[in-house]
């Protein structure tokens, strides 16, 4: 389908309604423009109605009670597991770990795998564009084990510098940690490429998928990724559930991370051995409601499909560009539009990102402003701190504008127009 | 960029204290005043911003690391020197590269600049913060930034309080 296409076939306003807190004004008759997106995502009907259906109607804990409402609990939560299977490529849905969250998935991997399979003279191989939370966890790991943490070179734009690759992925290394897509550059990295490049050299790639998850479809086996991370919130789910995928002969030779209830095949009085994956990695109760309404969040997606949703996304992103690249002293971040995804993050000569979130949320228009969660990019980018639009599938061409004239707007407050 | 000559309140509802000829002559209760008249924390902002313009340059040769104060997001430089004189009082100078933290600022120094160490010890600056709605509405870094900015003063009051007595 060519975007031209999908984009007719598009249409936003009907998607639009789907989510009740788009058609809310703010106070003083303002509409809402929400570019906040890549922090969090806002929620459809059929999300929010199937958090109330499963408390109103068959609520119950997870996996504990064969009464009615327990076992639908657990039907419920596996057919969940089975679309998120069907939504990644995975082979099994013995592969799909509930977790709290992209952050919680990684850290599961740094502890389980990590601690357990890295030793001094390792390398963990990162890079500068990463996410705090597929960062500091390996720094961690890199303390602990005395692994060393190496990085891929970024090239002036903003993209992984593949050519030099080779220069920091070696026989030593162990691990590649990166991201599906850059939450401040918006940069989409060639994940596939290196998964390839990381199994010739016998290493396992654990990928931040928080950003690019919500954004394009992604397929692990194809792409031969041994760990995806990623989050429900951002994903038009619910916050409080996330996901982390593992092969499963990965998921097999790790030991758990958290322990207690559900995860355990025996416990003895001085000593337990283990569930099979997924649940020796789901310890305590689950974020059950979260976890199920996922599910539902996963088939709004995949009906809207994501050809359309990208093709949208891509022009919101164009138009983004062009509009802001009128506004004097504006400084975009990162690559060019056909390398990345619906995240435009900025400076504008003498305005703090402070100041301008501020004004323009007086306009209605939400936006980020900070480092992200991503200071050692804005170290080498030496700014600390840039604004940040990001833009979903429910947002428009007049989302661009009203963010293109409040920063217009900003700049005639602080008297630079 | 030169400061803009004294205030030129950019909204209709501003009627209690305008204008204001500059900074030095506003005093706290001028400040609290002029909040309690401002609708809601936007039009808060807003003034801050005006208040912001209305600090003194800031020289640039003391935007150095040592007088920079942490917590806040944007950058912040503080100066406090003691003026000689009977009693010696303390002289603040602060620069922010955020218009809205300038506005903050401007109250601080409305609130510690030019009085004793004594005085500066002696003010319940978080009292007079809560009464501007600032505990509330302000960002954690702000009000970092802000509480920073506060023990960086108070800091340099107690060391000369001795000089007070």
């Amino acid at each position: 389908m060519s975007s031209t296409v999908a984009t007719a076939l598009f249409d936003v306003d009907a998607l639009r309604a789907d989510f009740p807190i788009l058609g809310k004004p703010l106070p003083k008759g303002r509409s809402l423009v929400y570019l906040d997106s890549a922090s969090s995502a806002q929620k459809p009907r059929v999300v929010i109605d199937k958090i109330r259906e499963v408390y109103e109607n068959y609520y119950a804990n997870a996996y504990r009670g064969v009464y009615r409402f327990g076992a639908r609990i657990d039907e419920e939560l596996e057919d969940c597991r089975e679309k998120i299977r069907g939504f990644i490529g995975a082979e099994d849905a013995s592969e799909i770990v509930f977790t709290s969250g992209t952050t919680m998935s990684i850290n599961l991997v740094a502890h389980a795998w990590g601690l357990k399979f890295l030793r001094a003279g390792d390398e963990i191989l990162l890079n500068e564009m990463e996410h705090h939370a597929n960062f500091v966890p390996w720094q961690r790991v890199a303390e602990r084990t005395g692994a060393t943490l190496r990085f891929i070179p970024l090239t002036a734009d903003g993209r992984l510098d593949l050519d030099r690759l080779d220069d920091v992925l070696t026989d030593s290394t162990k691990l590649v940690a990166v991201t599906g897509m850059s939450n401040m550059l918006g940069t989409i990295n060639p994940v596939e490429e290196l998964a390839a490049r990381a199994h010739e050299r016998g290493a396992a790639i654990v990928v931040d998928g928080a950003q690019s998850v919500p954004h394009g479809p992604v397929d692990v086996r194809r792409s031969g990724i041994d760990f995806l991370a990623f989050s429900g919130h951002k994903l038009f789910g619910p916050s409080g559930v996330g996901v982390l995928y593992g092969k499963r002969d990965l998921l097999d030779a790790m030991d758990p991370f958290l322990t207690g209830g559900h995860m355990i095949a025996e416990v003895r009085r001085e000593h337990s051995t283990w569930a099979a994956p997924p649940a020796k990695f789901e310890a305590g109760t689950l974020p059950i409601v979260p976890a199920i309404a996922l599910g539902t969040a996963i088939d709004y997606v995949r009906e809207i499909g994501f050809p359309s949703i990208q093709a949208h996304e891509h022009e919101l992103l164009l138009a983004a560009h062009e509009r802001l690249a009128e506004i004097p002293g504006m400084r975009i971040f990162g690559p060019a539009v056909e390398h990345k995804g619906s995240i435009v993050s900025f400076r504008v000569e003498g305005v703090a990102p402070e100041d301008l979130a501020q004004l323009l949320d007086h306009r209605g228009v939400f936006v980020r402003h900070g480092h992200h969660c991503t200071m050692p990019l804005h170290a080498l980018l030496g700014v600390s701190a840039t604004v940040r639009a990001s833009f979903a599938f429910y947002n428009t061409l007049t989302d661009v504008d009203a963010l293109a004239d409040g920063i217009q707007a900003a700049r005639a407050r602080l008297r630079l127009a | 960029m030169p400061p803009p000559p004294g205030f030129s309140p950019q909204h209709s509802h501003r009627t209690k204290v305008e204008p204001l000829s500059s900074l030095q002559s506003l005093t706290i209760e001028d400040l609290i005043e002029e909040f309690e008249h401002l609708a809601d924390w936007e039009e808060r902002c807003d003034f801050l911003i005006d208040l912001g313009f209305e600090l003194p340059e800031f020289p640039p040769e003391e935007k150095t690391e040592a007088n920079r104060v942490h917590g806040c997001q944007s950058l912040v430089w503080l100066v406090a020197e003691v003026k000689p004189g009977d009693p010696p009082v303390i002289e603040i100078r602060a620069d922010s590269d955020a218009m809205i933290v300038k506005g903050l600022i401007a109250v601080l120094l409305t609130l510690f600049s030019g009085k004793t160490p004594g005085e500066i010890l002696e003010t319940d600056a978080e009292a007079v913060f809560a009464r501007l709605g600032l505990d509330r509405h302000l960002s954690t870094t702000r009000r970092n930034g802000l509480y920073g900015m506060m023990q960086r003063v108070r800091e340099i009051a107690s060391a000369n309080l001795t000089s007070d007595l």
